[in-house]
């Protein structure tokens, strides 16, 4: 029988990481809801520029940006959002797994990929795959903002724009709801415009300065508030995530502790019988 | 109502404001421009300045600072996207640039946080193995 103080070391040890996983999923719980908040905050911005791209390509049919023009497909760029941080289940294996299998088509597809990472769980895994990385940025924090996206986000419309590459995906978590998040693929170029149909009749706007210039600057922004929203998510996702890892974690925690608390009362009960057969053999040999 | 005109204001982290105006003031390219209930159509971008918006019906009228953006304005809806951000074609070309840095630095960097990832996989993998054993040794004394 293992040693009593042995086993209540034990459980001392197991209750206090019980109590930090306990904190963490409190903590994460909260940072979730903050985190659904802003994805909210989010969505406004996305859905007026998307309907004044719209209306400006209803109004002027005849002006095509680059950016919604489809090429033959030989290069493609690809946005992997993971997390800073782990601890969060399977959130960023899944994510990864789902991207192995596109980068695996696009190989056999002998199209090249060009990889910009956000997080830094992402860059510690793509770089074991001697992919070209063209851009990254880690350590967003719990809060990213959008100001610190834009760099890394214009490597890969350059490129698009030098014809280096042809299409852009965006790869990240989408919230479903606490219990489920699940990796998706966005294509974010080029863009599908979809036509504002609640237009009556045909007029067209003044441009200050001219369509071409407004239309590339409204495009930039859609694309980056629509990257900044996946980043938005993909906090909720990682807060959503880890709660229910370290939810179960704790309860793991608890019945180990149980377990540990019987086989503890065993040991205990054993010594005081073995004390009393000793003092009562004792006793009789006296 | 024709002596109002919808207002929202948005910006990428979040909507700022909404309502409903009888006029609107924003500081545009190319100087500032007071907009009436049924403007003319107009797409233009912004400067860093302060967006006032006259409340329908009366009221205070409302300061917002933007750091520059674009503006669409219908004969009954106008919608400012402000910036979060500074944004300037060098500055953008700057961030842009320190983006590739770091992709170039963390993919050179291979001897720090790349070790302690595989030496971390080696150790969860060896403490498996560990586990493994002992119960073939449990099973064996049972």
């Amino acid at each position: 029988m293992a040693g009593a103080k042995e086993i209540r070391t034990k459980i001392a040890s197991i209750k206090s990481t019980q109590k930090i996983t306990k904190a963490m999923e409190m903590v994460a719980a909260s940072k979730m809801r903050r985190a659904q908040e802003r994805m909210r905050a989010a969505r406004p911005y996305a859905e007026k520029i998307r309907r004044v791209i719209g209306h400006i390509s209803a109004a002027s049919p005849d002006y095509r940006h680059p950016f919604t023009i489809e090429r033959a497909v030989k290069s493609v760029g690809m946005v992997i959002i993971s997390t800073d941080r782990g601890l969060c289940g399977g959130l960023n294996t899944n994510l990864f797994k789902s991207v192995l299998v596109q980068l695996r088509e696009f190989q056999a597809q002998g199209v090249e990929v060009h990889l910009t990472l956000i997080g830094s769980k992402g860059l510690a895994f793509f770089r074991r795959l001697k992919l070209p990385v063209v851009s990254s940025i880690t350590h967003l924090g719990d809060r990213p903002h959008l100001a610190d996206l834009i760099g890394t986000i214009k490597v890969q419309l350059d490129m698009y724009l030098e014809g280096k590459t042809d299409r852009l995906f965006l790869v990240h978590n989408r919230f479903v709801n606490t219990m489920s998040q699940k990796a998706e693929a966005l294509q974010l170029l080029p863009a599908i415009v979809q036509d504002a149909g609640d237009l009556q009749d045909r007029w067209d706007y003044i441009y200050e300065p001219s369509a071409a210039e407004l239309l590339e600057g409204y495009m930039t922004r859609y694309i980056e508030s629509q990257v900044y929203q996946a980043a938005v998510e993909n906090v909720a996702c990682e807060m959503a995530s880890r709660m229910v890892a370290m939810k179960s974690a704790s309860d793991n925690a608890g019945k180990l502790i149980d377990e540990l608390q019987l086989v503890y009362n065993k040991a205990r009960q054993a010594a005081i019988t073995k004390e009393l057969a000793e003092i009562v053999g004792g006793a009789a040999a006296v | 109502m024709a002596s109002s005109i919808h207002v929202d204001i948005v910006s990428a982290e979040g909507e700022i404001y909404s309502g409903s105006a009888a006029m609107v003031f924003v500081p545009a390219a190319a100087g500032e421009l007071g907009i009436a209930p049924r403007h003319a159509p107009l797409l233009t971008t912004l400067k860093a300045g302060e967006v006032r918006v006259q409340p329908a019906g009366g009221g205070e009228e409302q300061l917002f600072w933007v750091g520059g953006g674009a503006i669409e304005i219908q004969p009954h809806l106008v919608t400012v996207l402000a910036d979060t951000a500074a944004r300037a074609k060098d500055l953008d070309e700057a961030a842009a640039q320190a983006a590739k840095q770091r992709a170039e630095e963390a993919l050179k960097d291979r001897s720090g946080e790349m070790d302690l990832a595989e030496a971390q996989a080696e150790l969860l993998r060896a403490v498996a193995q560990l586990r493994a054993i002992e119960k073939l040794r449990k099973m064996k004394r049972a």
